[in-house]
C-alpha cells in the first residue's frame, strides 16, 4: 500500500470509474428498445467515448518519471479471505489501458454489427470493462476475475456474429483459454496461500506479495508456470497458438478486439504476474531460455506460415503469431531497452494488427471473400483504401519512421546484450515480415483489377473516420516515440530493479542505458540503418561482463 | 411392566432447540391431515403452506444460530442430537431449497392426479430427514434420517404416475438406495463393534482412549469402508453413480431439483458428520479414498456429460462432478479433521453446497418450463433458440450455467474458489489441478446448452412459452442470487465459516 501510494491521485476514484463505466452502460443497453437500435448504439457509442475521455484525463495527470502505481484504488471487498478491490496504473499498463479505451469507441463507432445490436453492444461493452480490468488490477483475485470473464463476452461475440465455422471457433476458443486459466486460479490461490507463510496474514495483494513474500526456488517456479501456461495461451506462443487464426478467422471484425487488445493481457501477464512476482522464476536460466527459443520459434513459424496462406485474415493472424514472439523476445531478454521496447510494441501491434484487420474485415463486407486470389488492381480503383492499407501494412513491417519499428528496434537491441543468437534468428523476423506483408500487397493491389475487382468501392467517409486516428498514432509513434518511453521507462527500470534484487540478475550502468535510447532516438529520428547501432551495442557489452 | 415403565427416565428435550425440526414434521403431518378432511384447496395454497412451514423452520434455524454463535454448541436429547452452527446451517440451506422447489412445484402439478397434500408433505418430510442427518449425533440417528429423506425420495421420484420413466426412475432409486442403505447400516454395526457405541461424542472418547490406532483394526476400517459405501451412493460420487442420471432424467423436474439440492447437501452433511467428526482418528485411511472418489467423479462426471444429448442427463451427470468438487473439499477437510485448527474444507464444503443449491433449483426451473413446452421433452433440441422467444429465460438460463461452469462474478466461481482454496491450503496440488481440468471439460458441456439456447431458431410452428408466475419469480430470485452471492460473498463466506464450531 505505501509503495503504491506515492504518485498521482485525482481525489476521484477514475480507475474505478473507467472500469465502471463500461458495466453501467451495457446494462443500460439492455434496456433500450429493441426497434431502435440507434439508441443502443449512440448509448454504447457515448459511453466508450467517455470511457476514452477519462483516459485522456489519466494521460494527462499521470506523472512522468514516476515508477510506481498512480491514481490507487483500494477497497475492502471480500474480507475473509483478503481480497481486495484494489486498482492502479504504472507506465508498463498506462498505454495498454489507453489502447483499449480508445479502440473500444472506434469499433463502435466504425462497425456496424448488423443484427441485435443489443447484445452486441452489451457484450461490448462488458468486455472493455474486462480488458480494462485486467490491466488495473492490483489484486491477484481481481485479475483473475477480469482475465477469466473476459472469454464469456468474447465467446458470445465470435459465436454470435462470427462467420461460416463461428461455433466450433468460439468453442475452441473458450476451451482453450479456459484450460489455460485453470491452472492459473491454482497458481493463484497457491501464491497467496504459500506467502502467508512469509507475511503472517492472508492475502491476495499484488504488490504486498511480490515485495513482502518469499517462495522457495521450486516452489516459485511452479508457480509461476501456473501463471505462464494461461498467458502462453493467450499470448499466444507458439505450441500452443492454434486456437488464435480460427479464432481470428471467424470473429467477423472482433479479431480487431483480439489482435488489438486481448493477446496483450497474455504479455502483460507474463510481466506484471511473472516477472514482478516471481523474478527468480521468470530469470532462472530454463525458463528464460524456454521462452526466448518459443519466441524465436514463434517470429520464424508465424512468418512462414503467413507467408503461405491464401487467406487476408489468415496471414495477418499468422503475422500476430510472429510478432507476439517479438514482445516474448524483448520481455524475456531482461534489459531494460528490450521490456521497454516490448511494452511499447504492445501497444503498436495492437494499434497496427488491429488497423490492419479493420481494413480486411471492409475488405471482406466489399467483397465477401477474403482470398488474396480474389482481388487485383485495387489501387486503380481505390487508392485512397491502398494507401491507408499501405500505412499501416508499413508500420506492421516495421519500417523506420513508424511505430512498429521503434518496438521492434528497442527489443532487438535490448536482446542482443543478453540473448544474441535468438537476436540474430529472430532479427531475420524483420525480413519475413516484409515478404509475406509486400507480397500480399503486390498481389492484392497492384496489377489490372479484374471485373470483380473494378467494382471495389472507395474508403467511406466513417471507414476513414475510424481509420485516421489509427494512422495518426502509428505516424505520431513512429516519428516522437518519447512522450511514450518517457512514461514506460521508470516502471520498467524499477520492474528490473526489483529483479535485480532478488536475481543475479546484473545489468549495465543506467546512465549507459539511457544515453542508449537517447542515442536510440536520434538514430530512429535520422533513420539510420540497424548495423550500425548493432556494433555500437558490441562495444557496450565489455561493460556487462 | 408398568413398574418398569414408571422407572424409565425419558431424557431432558429442550424442546425450543428442536424447533425447526419440529416446524418441519408438524407441518408435514398438519398438511396430511388438514388435506384429508378438507375439500380441495384452492390452486397455490398447497404450495404456500409447505412454504410457509419451510420458512418458519428456516426462521427459527436462524434463531438458533443466533443462540449457537453466543452460547456454543451442544447436544440434545441425551446426546442423539447436535446442537451447532453445522447443523443449523443445513437446515436453513434444506429449508431455503424447499420454499424454491415448493414455488416449481405448484404449477408442476396443477392438473394432474397428484394436485394435492401428498406431494407438498413428502418435500417437508424429507426435508426434516435432511435436518436429522446433518444434525444426528448418533449414527443410528443419522441413519433414521437418512432414511426418512430417502423413503420421501422414492415416492417422489416416482410420483408421475402418467410416466413410465418416472415409475422406473422410483424403482430404480429404490432398489439401489436399499442396498446401499443395508452397506451404510451395516458400516454402523461394524463401527459399533469396534468401539462399543453409536454415539458421535461417545465414540470419539473411546477412539481417543481404548482403541490401539497403532495396529489397523480391521473391524472398524471394514466399518469405514462400508458407511463410505452408503454415504458415496447418497452424495452420487463415482463409481456408486449410476442410478444418477436415469434417475434424475426420470423423475419430476421439481423433484430433481430437489434431489440435486437438498439430497445432496444433506449427504454431504451426513459425510462430514460421519468422516470429520465422527472419525478423525481414521482420517488417514479414508481420505485416500475420497481422494480417489473425487477424482473419479470429477473425470467421470464431466467427460460423459459432453456425450449426452439431453438436458436433464447432462445436469445428472454435471452433478456428477459438481460432487467430485465437494468431494475435494471434504478431502481438504479430512487432512485437518480432528484438530484444533479445522482448516477450511469443511466451511468451503458448506458454502459451495448453499451456493450449488439454489443455481441448480435454478437450472431445473427452467428446464421444467422448456420441458413442459416441449411436452416432455427435455433434449438439447427444445432448448433451440429459447433466446429468441424468452430472452429473459434465456438469460437467467445462462447465468445458472455460467455459475455452474464456474465463471467469475458468478457464486459458481465463489464456490469453486472456496473448494481450491481449501485444498491449496493442505498441499493437495494434484487434485486441485485435476479438479479445475475437468471444470473446463465441463464447461464445455454448458456451452454446448448455452450455444443451443443462443444460436439456434426455434421451430416454425413454436406457441409463445408459459413461465407461470411462481416459477418465474423463482427464477428470477435463482439468478439474482446466483449474481450477488457472485460479486459480494463476504457475508456468506462468514457464515460458512462459522460452522466449523461443531458439537461433539
Amino acid at each position: 500500500m505505501i509503495l503504491a501510494a506515492d504518485g498521482a491521485s485525482l481525489g476521484f476514484p477514475i480507475l474505478t470509474a473507467i472500469v465502471v463505466l463500461p458495466v453501467i452502460a451495457a446494462v443500460l443497453v439492455l434496456f433500450t428498445p429493441r426497434r431502435n437500435p440507434e439508441y443502443a448504439q449512440l448509448l454504447a457509442g457515448a459511453a466508450t467515448v467517455g470511457t476514452a475521455a477519462l483516459t485522456i484525463w489519466l494521460l494527462s495527470s499521470f506523472e512522468t518519471g514516476e515508477a510506481g502505481f498512480q491514481f490507487v484504488s483500494k477497497q475492502t471487498w471480500i474480507e475473509p479471505w483478503g481480497i481486495s478491490w484494489h486498482l492502479g496504473v504504472d507506465g508498463i499498463s498506462l498505454f495498454l489501458v489507453a489502447l483499449t479505451a480508445f479502440i473500444f469507441p472506434l469499433v463502435i463507432i466504425g462497425i456496424d454489427p448488423e443484427r441485435e445490436h443489443k447484445s452486441y453492444l452489451a457484450w461490448m461493452l462488458l468486455l472493455e470493462a474486462g480488458v480494462l480490468g485486467t490491466f488495473l488490477s492490483l489484486d491477484l483475485f481481481m485479475f483473475f476475475l477480469f482475465f477469466e470473464i473476459i472469454i464469456v463476452p468474447m465467446y458470445f461475440l465470435v459465436a454470435g456474429w462470427g462467420h461460416e465455422e463461428r461455433e466450433y471457433a468460439a468453442t475452441k476458443f473458450f476451451l482453450y483459454t479456459m484450460f489455460g486459466s485453470a491452472f492459473m486460479l491454482v497458481g493463484v490461490v497457491a501464491t497467496a496461500v504459500i506467502a502467508r507463510n512469509s507475511l503472517g496474514y492472508l492475502t491476495f495483494d499484488l504488490i504486498e506479495i511480490a515485495e513482502g513474500a518469499n517462495f522457495a526456488t521450486s516452489t516459485g517456479r511452479w508457480l509461476f508456470f501456473a501463471f505462464a501456461i494461461a498467458f502462453a495461451v493467450k499470448v499466444p506462443i507458439v505450441p500452443v497458438h492454434t486456437w488464435l487464426p480460427l479464432s481470428h478467422t471467424q470473429a467477423g471484425h472482433r479479431s480487431v478486439i483480439l489482435a488489438g487488445v486481448l493477446l496483450k493481457l497474455g504479455s502483460y501477464g507474463l510481466v506484471r504476474f511473472g516477472i514482478y512476482l516471481f523474478p527468480e522464476a521468470a530469470f532462472w536460466d530454463f525458463t528464460r531460455y524456454l521462452f526466448l527459443t518459443l519466441a524465436v520459434i514463434g517470429i520464424i513459424y508465424g512468418a512462414i506460415a503467413a507467408t503461405m496462406q491464401p487467406d487476408l485474415k489468415m496471414l495477418v493472424a499468422y503475422s500476430s503469431v510472429a510478432h507476439m514472439g517479438f514482445i516474448i523476445l524483448g520481455t524475456f531478454a531482461f534489459t531494460e531497452q528490450g521490456l521497454t521496447g516490448a511494452t511499447l510494441q504492445n501497444v503498436n501491434h495492437g494499434v497496427s494488427t488491429g488497423a490492419l484487420f479493420l481494413l480486411v474485415g471492409w475488405m471482406y463486407e466489399r467483397q465477401h471473400t477474403r482470398m488474396i486470389a480474389d482481388f487485383n488492381g485495387i489501387q486503380t480503383v481505390a487508392p485512397i483504401f491502398a494507401a491507408g492499407f499501405m500505412i499501416v501494412m508499413l508500420s506492421s513491417i516495421g519500417v523506420p519512421g513508424l511505430n512498429g519499428f521503434v518496438g521492434e528496434f528497442l527489443i532487438l537491441l535490448g536482446s542482443w546484450d543478453t540473448a544474441r543468437w535468438w537476436t540474430i534468428v529472430g532479427a531475420t523476423g524483420v525480413i519475413l515480415a516484409a515478404l509475406y506483408l509486400l507480397w500480399a500487397y503486390q498481389r492484392t493491389f497492384h496489377g489490372v483489377p479484374d471485373e470483380k475487382s473494378k467494382t471495389f468501392p472507395e474508403l467511406k467517409v466513417r471507414e476513414a473516420a475510424v481509420l485516421l486516428p489509427f494512422i495518426a498514432v502509428i505516424v505520431f509513434t513512429g516519428v516522437y516515440p518519447k512522450p511514450l518511453l518517457d512514461r514506460i521507462n521508470p516502471s520498467v527500470d524499477a520492474l528490473l530493479e526489483h529483479v535485480e534484487e532478488r536475481t543475479d540478475l546484473v545489468r549495465p550502468e543506467p546512465e549507459i542505458s539511457q544515453e542508449q535510447l537517447e542515442r536510440a532516438q536520434i538514430e530512429l529520428e535520422e533513420e539510420h540503418g540497424e548495423e550500425e547501432l548493432s556494433t555500437e551495442e558490441g562495444s557496450d557489452e565489455g561493460e556487462d561482463e | 411392566m408398568l413398574a418398569q415403565v414408571d422407572t424409565f427416565v425419558g431424557p431432558e428435550v429442550n424442546w425450543f432447540a428442536l424447533s425447526p425440526l419440529i416446524a418441519l414434521v408438524a407441518g408435514a403431518l398438519l398438511m396430511m391431515l388438514a388435506g384429508a378432511l378438507t375439500p380441495r384447496w384452492p390452486n397455490g395454497l398447497y404450495a404456500l403452506a409447505c412454504a410457509t412451514t419451510a420458512g418458519t423452520a428456516g426462521a427459527l434455524a436462524m434463531v438458533q444460530w443466533d443462540d449457537i454463535t453466543d452460547n456454543g454448541p451442544t447436544t440434545l436429547v441425551a446426546g442423539a442430537v447436535a446442537f451447532d452452527t453445522f447443523s443449523m446451517f443445513v437446515t436453513i440451506l434444506i429449508c431455503v431449497s424447499i420454499i424454491l422447489v415448493a414455488m416449481l412445484a405448484d404449477d408442476y402439478l396443477r392438473g394432474t392426479p397428484n394436485d394435492g397434500p401428498e406431494i407438498y408433505a413428502l418435500l417437508l418430510t424429507a426435508g426434516a430427514g435432511g435436518v436429522v442427518m446433518a444434525s444426528a449425533n448418533d449414527l443410528i440417528v443419522l441413519f433414521l434420517g437418512l432414511e426418512t429423506l430417502s423413503l420421501a425420495l422414492y415416492v417422489l421420484a416416482a410420483s408421475n404416475r402418467r410416466s413410465n420413466r418416472s415409475g422406473e426412475s422410483g424403482i430404480k432409486y429404490f432398489v439401489l438406495g436399499g442396498f446401499a442403505s443395508a452397506f451404510f447400516l451395516y458400516g454402523i454395526a461394524l463401527v459399533y463393534g469396534a468401539t462399543g457405541t453409536t454415539n458421535i461424542s461417545e465414540m470419539v472418547v473411546a477412539l481417543q482412549n481404548t482403541v490401539d490406532l497403532e495396529t489397523p483394526d480391521g473391524l472398524a476400517l471394514a466399518g469405514v469402508a462400508l458407511l463410505l459405501v452408503g454415504l458415496g451412493f447418497k452424495v452420487a460420487a463415482v463409481p456408486f453413480h449410476i442410478w444418477t442420471p436415469d434417475v434424475y432424467q426420470g423423475a419430476p423436474s421439481p423433484v430433481t431439483a430437489f434431489m440435486a439440492s437438498v439430497a445432496k447437501a444433506a449427504a454431504f452433511a451426513a459425510m462430514l458428520r460421519v468422516l470429520v467428526i465422527a472419525l478423525p482418528f481414521y482420517r488417514d485411511d479414508w481420505r485416500p479414498v475420497i481422494w480417489v472418489l473425487a477424482l473419479l467423479s470429477l473425470l467421470v462426471g464431466s467427460v460423459v456429460a459432453v456425450v449426452q444429448t439431453d438436458v436433464k442427463r447432462m445436469l445428472a451427470y454435471s452433478s456428477i462432478s459438481h460432487a467430485g468438487f465437494l468431494l475435494v473439499g471434504v478431502e481438504a477437510a479430512g487432512h485437518t479433521a480432528g484438530e484444533l485448527d479445522p482448516g477450511s474444507g469443511m466451511s468451503a464444503v458448506m458454502l459451495y453446497l448453499m451456493l450449488y443449491s439454489v443455481m441448480v433449483i435454478g437450472s431445473f426451473a427452467v428446464v421444467l418450463v422448456v420441458q413442459r413446452h416441449a411436452g416432455g421433452d427435455s433434449s438439447i433440441e427444445a432448448f433451440r433458440g429459447l433466446s429468441m422467444r424468452r430472452p429473459a429465460i434465456a438469460t437467467a438460463f445462462t447465468v445458472f450455467l455460467l455459475a455452474q461452469a464456474g465463471v467469475p462474478f458468478t457464486s459458481g466461481f465463489i464456490a469453486k474458489f472456496g473448494v481450491i482454496q481449501a485444498a491449496v491450503d493442505v498441499d493437495s496440488y494434484a487434485i486441485a489441478v485435476i479438479a479445475m481440468v475437468s471444470a473446463v471439460i465441463a464447461a464445455f458441456v454448458y456451452l454446448r446448452i448455452m450455444l443451443t439456447v443462443w444460436t439456434g431458431t426455434p421451430a416454425e410452428n413454436s406457441e409463445p412459452i408459459r413461465v407461470p408466475l411462481a416459477v418465474g419469480v423463482t427464477i428470477a430470485g435463482a439468478a439474482v442470487f446466483t449474481l450477488f452471492a457472485g460479486i459480494i460473498p463476504g457475508w456468506l463466506i462468514d457464515a460458512t465459516d462459522t460452522v466449523t464450531q461443531y458439537a461433539r
